[in-house]
């Protein structure tokens, strides 16, 4: 669904609307548990990409982590047995 | 978050079900045992996480900028390496992306960057987006409204991918 916003930007460089950069950071700020609680208009645009660029690395090194561990489990898994059940409740969280 | 995980086609399912099978190739592939060498298990903790990046950008197909240079990258990366190890040198050079080394680029970011919040550009924003596009798979190429949108979904599938490695890893950890 990523709907083509430029219709707006013309000739000259970015003429992107305020209004849709403001849509587009308040859906952000609503992605981002830091921000999520403040949802007042006093948290600006900057501060929104600021707390998003800090969660996308913290989610990247949570990736990093995870896959650690699961480097190490595997080592002791018995993976064939145990994949329908995790599968399983995986799906019906 | 709320995920409809009933459903088999959610994201959540396709991203699961690739992401396990290819934990059983990596484990099929060669099994660690408690005489690995730490390289062998850094190799593995690689393989790993390129295959959870992998499988998501997979389960995303092309449809976003983001998981398509993801999967150009990855695919690109694999190719080198293979050629590399076959003794040919290959010039390819691959497009700067910086998902893979993410983190180094974090740390040159925070040093080289001050966080002077200038409102020198339209958005006022020019510092933060110049760092969100270092971050997000494919961000240099997009005007700022489309780093937002790609921002926002790149979050969503990230969270997502997350929940998955971490409800995996506790289970295989019950053993």
């Amino acid at each position: 669904m990523s709907s083509r916003r430029s219709r707006s930007r013309q000739s000259s460089g970015s003429r992107i609307t305020d209004d849709q950069i403001i849509d587009l950071v308040s859906k952000l700020q609503r992605l981002i548990p830091e921000l999520r609680a403040r949802r007042s208009d006093k948290v600006s645009a900057s501060k929104v990409l600021q707390e998003t660029c800090n969660y996308i690395r913290n989610l990247h090194r949570e990736v990093d982590g995870l896959s650690d561990r699961l480097s190490q489990l595997l080592a002791s898994a018995d993976t064939d047995s145990d994949q329908a059940a995790i599968i399983r409740s995986l799906l019906m969280e | 978050m709320d995920l409809q995980t009933s459903n088999p086609n959610s994201l959540k399912s396709r991203f699961a079900t690739r992401f396990l099978r290819a934990l059983n190739q990596i484990n099929a592939r060669k099994p660690i045992s408690s005489s690995s060498s730490p390289g062998e298990i850094f190799q593995r903790y690689r393989r790993i996480k390129v295959a959870a990046d992998m499988s998501m950008a997979y389960s995303v197909r092309s449809r976003r900028t983001w998981s398509r240079a993801t999967l150009w990258r990855l695919r690109t990366r694999s190719r080198r390496r293979r050629l590399a190890s076959l003794g040919r040198r290959s010039s390819v050079k691959t497009r700067t992306t910086t998902a893979a080394s993410h983190l180094a680029a974090v740390v040159v970011e925070k040093t080289s960057h001050g966080k002077e919040n200038k409102e020198d550009d339209g958005g006022g924003v020019g510092v933060e987006a110049e760092e969100l596009r270092e971050l997000v798979p494919g961000g240099e190429s997009m005007d700022l409204c489309n780093l937002l949108d790609e921002t926002a979904h790149y979050i969503k599938c990230l969270t997502t991918q997350v929940q998955v490695m971490r409800t995996i890893a506790n289970l295989y950890s019950l053993e």
